[in-house]
């Protein structure tokens, strides 16, 4: 009904296959085929089968606790695993390496039994085995700590830790004592003293919460540890803490399969490292045999210098958006800052230190609380979205799902939302002018989508952010603020997005780009702003910025060679 | 790979005709004719003049309360008010019309009034922030237990000559129908062409994100309150002019009819997507299923449980749909 004979989808250019919605996998809806069945908690309950391998010294003598071989695993329309082999042994730290996309959820969701491999074989102490059920694969002893903490909030530490598995009482009632005894103890073995175990666990901190999901592993006798990004979301002293309990672990005796896109913990915490490649094994490494380029130029194939669109330096053009003290109660202290057409400035910071916050001042998403803002040097009032979007300014969302799209509606029609005063006529939406934008933002940004008419809930993650970015662009601004433009986007994807915010800037965009990726940020930015705590601390230039310097603003460290 | 993205070629007509039979509305149109073609051949008198009027003007002011309802629930609130609205609404036009107003008054000023109300739902909701659920079950016990208080049910006789609007028969069609179909087609173009329109999607699939794209969400919540006050209002006019007594009470479970409407039009209960034309089909569907009953010997007390059994088919249905769209994938 609505295709009025424009349904036509649109070839790009240059299609890249290897890469074509590998990011849409993980977001897979899992069906009840993979986690509802074997809830049979009779099979976790083996109370003796403590981690007996102690240390030994002989890491790279020990056989591995877990085994992968040319694992295999499809989903439909896209192969998200090639033929991966992986192993990890007692006692050590085995990194798992590659960009978004690479396959690395998708592997671990097959240790964990999440999802089932199409081909190649699981072996656990050497024996093949088939988990069906992540319930399976923790009965074998493989535990799986996930980004987002599958914790119950109202619940309390030792309930959560033996939630599913408590000790019983002879008639059956739960042992509340043993619980609580047995968490302490784990607990205390990870060298935790200061967590109340009759505290929900709402009420903790995300690190606290974190140690939580690791004792409610241990409590289940794992050999094999999983961590999907552990680090993310955590503090610095949180970063600290965990980094103690993994060393810990590796001592006595647990293999640690761990997932960070944070080159400097790999070297710091891992004793192998392997790299995935869209879907693809590439290899292997001792860490102390790699160096970070080298990791990185496994991870995307190509060097640094290939990755980034090259940009010919040119001088900035007029200011066209100034912050001066602008301020937010509880985020953002005090945060100035200039954007000149032409250039794209670099904001750094680490989670929370409120650059996400800030640019959603500039964007009059939460309007500041003191300050002042102004467009082409002229003092403006921005109070809500839509004052922003009449003085130029367009905002990419860092959460595409929450504040970019909208998920049910058309590809067409996502495109439009943000100028439909501008193409509608008495109250109508002029629909050949809507399907002539859909079908130049598809052509422009190399969207891949059956047609203009697909629900941009069904499109990859990469796709997803070429059409909240269309959306923006659709009303001709001059300055561009992107929050994690290219989070969770496939590399292919990452590339051309990168390339398209080079062009703006050649047209003469103003454009803010907030990344947590350093790579990102020196690859990309004429000039970089370092945000902590609620303020601007640093600003270096493209000549001076280097991954050592920006990331000793962000924590507060002043890098070797200016101390002292 | 390549497969996935040579779709170039426009869709056939076949592919457009698939479509549509796939879709919620084809589904209801399909459902309704193959009801009426198998009753029909059941007992003919199913298909007179007579009943096929009948089963029209007795439900077509359900039809025009579930356009409205179904752009409250597209903007992702509800309202189960609406049936004490309408009960309320009826009232008041009939108490005019007895008490000897002009005529055209009596037929707009629950209009006005059913705006007004809705409005106060509607301002409640948007920038008071509490949930519609919420604000629309207080006034359906304000207005059912104010209306009772009231009237203590009495029935309304005496209605004046030229005041059964519904009863017109333009074309030898029901005045009732009438409003039925244009209401259906202008709402329809309106939800589909106009920017407004496009924000009540908007506002239904993601607020925050239609925020950002200069949305004003809470004015659209608020707007879509008053414009289903109006189709509110229509459809107490159409109740209140269809037969020759007014019965000053609620009709029972008249809310969950209309809501059904639209659920089973394809309306997401979430929120965001879904048809006012289906909303009317899916009307017709039900009250066509009502008359029915009676006409293959069935009590009509199963009614509801039918409605019942279309929700969950409905469900179900959306539910095979997605799966099959997953799979092509």
């Amino acid at each position: 009904m609505l295709g009025n004979g424009q349904g036509r989808a649109i070839v790009p250019p240059h299609v890249r296959e290897e890469i074509v919605g590998l990011d849409g996998v993980e977001n897979l809806p899992k069906g009840p085929d993979k986690i509802g069945r074997g809830n049979d908690p009779t099979i976790r309950t083996q109370e003796d089968g403590q981690p007996c391998r102690r240390m030994g010294g002989l890491m790279e003598a020990d056989a591995p606790l877990l085994r992968l071989e040319g694992i295999v695993k499809s989903f439909p329309g896209v192969r998200a695993l090639r033929g991966v082999s992986f192993d990890v042994r007692p006692g050590e730290v085995h990194a798992l390496l590659g960009e978004n996309g690479a396959g690395k959820s998708t592997l671990i969701k097959v240790m964990s039994g999440v999802h089932q491999q199409d081909e190649g074989t699981l072996y656990v102490d050497g024996k093949p085995v088939r988990f069906t059920s992540p319930q399976e694969a923790q009965a074998a002893g493989i535990a799986a700590i996930y980004q987002e903490l599958l914790l119950f909030p109202e619940l309390t530490v030792a309930e959560n830790v033996f939630m599913g598995h408590a000790p019983r009482l002879s008639w059956g009632g739960v042992d509340w004592a043993t619980m609580r005894a047995r968490t302490a103890e784990i607990l205390h073995s990870l060298d935790i003293h200061d967590l109340d175990l009759d505290a929900p666990v709402g009420a903790l901190s995300v690190g606290n919460r974190q140690r939580v999901e690791i004792a409610k592993a241990l409590s289940m006798n794992a050999r094999v540890l999983i961590m999907d990004e552990p680090t993310a979301a955590l503090t610095e002293a949180d970063v600290e803490r965990l980094f103690g309990i993994v060393r810990r672990l590796r001592a006595r005796g647990v293999g640690i399969i761990y997932i960070s896109h944070r080159l400097v913990e790999i070297f710091d915490l891992a004793d192998r490292v392997t790299v995935l490649r869209d879907g693809e094994y590439v290899a292997t490494r001792e860490v102390k045999d790699v160096t970070e380029p080298l990791l990185i130029s496994m991870m995307v194939g190509r060097t640094i210098d290939q990755l980034y669109p090259h940009r010919e330096p040119k001088p900035p053009g007029a200011t066209l958006l100034e912050a001066r003290s602008v301020a937010f109660p509880g985020t953002v202290e005090e945060a100035s800052l200039t954007l000149r057409a032409g250039e794209i400035v670099g904001l750094a910071g680490l989670v929370g230190s409120g650059r996400s916050e800030f640019a959603q001042i500039l964007f009059g998403i939460t309007p500041a609380s003191a300050g002042q803002i102004l467009v082409d040097g002229k003092p403006v009032t921005i109070r809500s979205p839509s004052d922003a979007k009449r003085h130029g300014i367009a905002y990419v969302p860092e959460d595409r799902g929450i504040q970019g799209l909208i998920r049910p509606m058309r590809i067409r029609h996502n495109v439009s939302l943000a100028i439909l005063d501008e193409i509608s006529r008495f109250f109508f939406i002029d629909r050949n002018r809507e399907q002539d934008l859909a079908k130049r933002d598809i052509a422009r940004f190399s969207i891949r989508a059956s047609s203009m008419d697909q629900v941009v809930g069904k499109l990859s993650g990469g796709n997803q952010q070429k059409v909240v970015l269309a959306k923006w662009l659709a009303t001709k601004p001059r300055i561009l603020i992107l929050d994690e433009p290219t989070r969770g986007i496939d590399v292919g994807a990452k590339a051309e997005i990168h390339r398209i915010m080079s062009e703006l800037a050649g047209q003469g965009l103003a454009i803010l780009m907030i990344s947590s990726e350093l790579p990102e940020v020196l690859g990309m930015s004429d000039r970089v702003l370092v945000m902590r705590e609620g303020r601007i601390v640093a600003g270096f230039d493209r000549a001076e910025a280097t991954q050592e310097v920006i990331a000793g603003a962000m924590m507060r460290v002043v890098p070797a060679g200016m101390a002292a | 790979m390549a497969a996935s993205l040579a779709l170039t070629q426009q869709p056939s007509f076949s592919t457009k005709l698939r479509k549509l039979a796939i879709s919620q509305e084809g589904i209801l149109l399909i459902a309704i004719i193959v009801l009426f073609v198998a009753v029909g051949a059941y007992n003919q008198r199913f298909l007179s003049a007579n009943n096929l009027s009948s089963i029209f003007l007795g439900n077509a002011y359900i039809a025009v309360a579930a356009i409205g309802m179904s752009m409250v629930i597209i903007s992702g609130n509800i309202d189960v008010s609406v049936g004490s609205l309408i009960g309320v609404l009826a009232t008041i036009s009939g108490t005019l019309a007895v008490n000897g107003w002009p005529l055209w008054l009596a037929w707009t000023i629950p209009i006005l009034v059913g705006m007004a109300i809705s409005a106060v739902n509607g301002w409640l909701v948007a920038y008071m922030r509490v949930p519609s659920i919420v604000v629309t079950l207080g006034m359906l016990s304000i207005l059912k237990g104010g209306l009772i208080s009231i009237t203590a049910g009495a029935w309304i006789n005496n209605l004046p000559d030229g005041f059964h609007l519904a009863q017109l028969r333009p074309l030898g069609v029901p005045m009732a129908v009438w409003f039925m179909i244009v209401l259906t087609i202008l709402a329809a173009a309106w939800m589909r062409y106009s920017a407004f329109g496009r924000s009540i999607y908007a506002v239904g699939g993601n607020a925050e994100a239609a925020r950002l794209a200069g949305i004003d969400r809470k004015r659209t919540v608020f707007i879509v309150f008053v414009i289903h006050g109006f189709f509110a209002g229509i459809a107490a006019i159409l109740f209140a002019t269809q037969l020759s007594v007014i019965q000053s009470t609620v009709p029972p479970n008249l809310e969950l009819t209309v809501i059904t409407a639209s659920v089973v039009g394809g309306v997401s209960i979430l929120g965001g997507t879904g048809t006012v034309v289906g909303s009317t089909l899916a009307a017709i569907l039900i009250a066509a299923i009502g008359s029915s009953l009676v006409f293959i010997n069935v009590s009509p007390y199963w009614l509801r449980a039918v409605q019942g059994l279309l929700i969950l088919l409905t469900v179900l249905a959306d539910l095979a749909r997605r799966s099959k769209r997953a799979r092509h994938r």
